[in-house]
């Protein structure tokens, strides 16, 4: 099976948002501003029949996301089923409600990594994004568990305006939880990030001075905190390689068990995806027309088509692309070479000079 | 710069297996997936938290009847660019 001159190749990561629900209401969530409700979750089943197809369709590291994914009572059932698949299971996890006890028994499970989210590195302003009081404390405690336990733990933090200018402090505190890895992310702006950006964006000043204190820290903290971090793409001048080309290869799966290409591809207007409740993985991951639509190169109209970063940055965001220019198929905004991207820094420069409160996830 | 009589091992959450789907070996840790080239998976397999670098090393060495100081540099240069990524324990 090819689209265009390329072979399909096989995916290598899933992320299964394995429910919607969480105790946290950040503004910037990535699950859909239209969340699913407990009562179209799969069942424990369901999920383990995905696994498996996942397994036979040649993916090796899963990310168990959500939403919170220890909302479900059945997580450790889940982890021991993808262990004994020999998968890779990493718990994207906001570490509230998840006592001692509970850890002991996802580690028992084969559990391979915990990501942990951390909103700011104070309590009084990581509960304030988290829209969650006590919500800091709990994160630390089970920070705690995880490193005694011996599963390795990566501290995520996504940037945004009320919290770029404590980002040493929130270095530090990755280093002193016992974190081996710290991802730093910022805010996407589509789904509830579009809803805050004018809440969240931070200016360009503060960017840069951001990444000058993540590169000093890098040398300083070399061999005991591995830091990844990204240019946020409003104030880069090329886009991301968005999931490293679409359909190429990760998918998500959503509670219901809709297959995306990415956490966000529902946002795009016009089209459908298919459900693994009613079709193989593979079925949809090789013939579904929306994991088709942008795969490869043919699809890409100009200044994309005949661009040098065709295979480097696949285009960019389709999701971006979508929300900014209403067309699906449009250069990101965010790469110089689009028409959109003066644009683009116009509203980033006065989103980033209002003040506005935050409307926080809910259902 | 790592003992010679130091042992590596790989801790919880970095594996070394066999990736059927795509034929070849892989090291998997935290949000990485590596591919491990030829003298990489070498090293790799001798792993097992219990052989000191230097056993590793005279293993290579008799296994591919090359020159121990041009292994052990390679060793050492593997382990350090795994150390850095924090995908090996070394007591």
């Amino acid at each position: 099976m090819t689209v265009g001159s390329t072979d399909i190749p096989a995916p290598m990561g899933l992320l299964a948002e394995l429910t919607h629900r969480c105790p946290l209401k950040c503004p910037y969530c990535s699950n859909p501003v239209e969340l699913e409700r407990r009562s179209v979750e799969m069942s424990t089943d369901d999920w383990k029949k995905v696994f498996s197809q996942a397994q036979a369709l040649g993916v090796l590291q899963l990310h168990l996301s959500g939403g919170e994914p220890s909302a479900r009572g059945d997580l450790e059932e889940i982890i021991a089923h993808c262990s004994t698949l020999n998968l890779y299971t990493n718990l994207i996890t906001a570490g509230v409600g998840i006592p001692k006890e509970r850890w002991q028994a996802l580690a028992d499970a084969g559990l391979d990594h915990v990501q942990l989210s951390v909103q700011a590195p104070t309590a009084e302003a990581n509960d304030f994004v988290a829209g969650f009081d006590g919500a800091f404390r709990a994160k630390i405690e089970s920070a705690g568990h995880v490193t005694s336990l011996g599963l390795p733990l990566t501290i995520n933090a996504v940037i945004h305006r009320h919290n770029i200018n404590t980002i040493e402090d929130t270095i530090e505190l990755a280093a002193s939880c016992g974190a081996r890895r710290l991802e730093v992310a910022h805010v996407q702006y589509y789904g509830w990030g579009l809803k805050n950006r004018q809440s969240l964006i931070p200016t360009r000043e503060a960017v840069l001075d951001c990444m000058a204190k993540i590169e000093a820290a890098r040398e300083r903290l070399s061999g005991s905190l591995v830091i990844d971090a990204v240019v946020p793409d409003y104030y880069a001048r090329f886009p991301k390689p968005c999931m490293g080309g679409w359909g190429a290869r990760s998918l998500n799966v959503t509670p219901s068990g809709k297959v995306l290409p990415c956490h966000a591809a529902e946002t795009i207007a016009g089209l459908t995806f298919e459900s693994v409740t009613e079709k193989p993985l593979a079925e949809i991951w090789y013939e579904s027309e929306s994991f088709n639509k942008f795969r490869g190169t043919t699809w890409m109209p100009e200044p994309c088509r005949s661009c040098d970063r065709r295979e480097i940055d696949w285009g960019g965001c389709r999701c971006q692309a979508f929300a900014f220019t209403g067309r699906a198929d449009a250069t990101d905004p965010v790469c110089e070479k689009s028409t959109f991207r003066n644009r683009l820094s116009e509203i980033a420069e006065a989103d980033a000079a209002a003040e506005e409160a935050f409307e926080y996830r809910s259902f | 710069m790592f003992e010679e009589d130091a042992k590596p091992a790989l801790p919880r959450g970095v594996k070394l297996q066999f990736d059927s789907a795509r034929d070849h070996w892989v090291l998997l840790g935290p949000e990485r997936i590596l591919k491990p080239d030829p003298v990489a998976l070498e090293i790799l397999k001798r792993i097992d938290g219990t052989k000191s670098i230097d056993q590793i090393v005279e293993d290579l060495t008799q296994t591919f009847n090359a020159d121990r100081g041009q292994i052990l540099k390679d060793v050492r240069a593997f382990l350090e660019g795994l150390s850095d990524k924090r995908m090996i324990d070394i007591k």
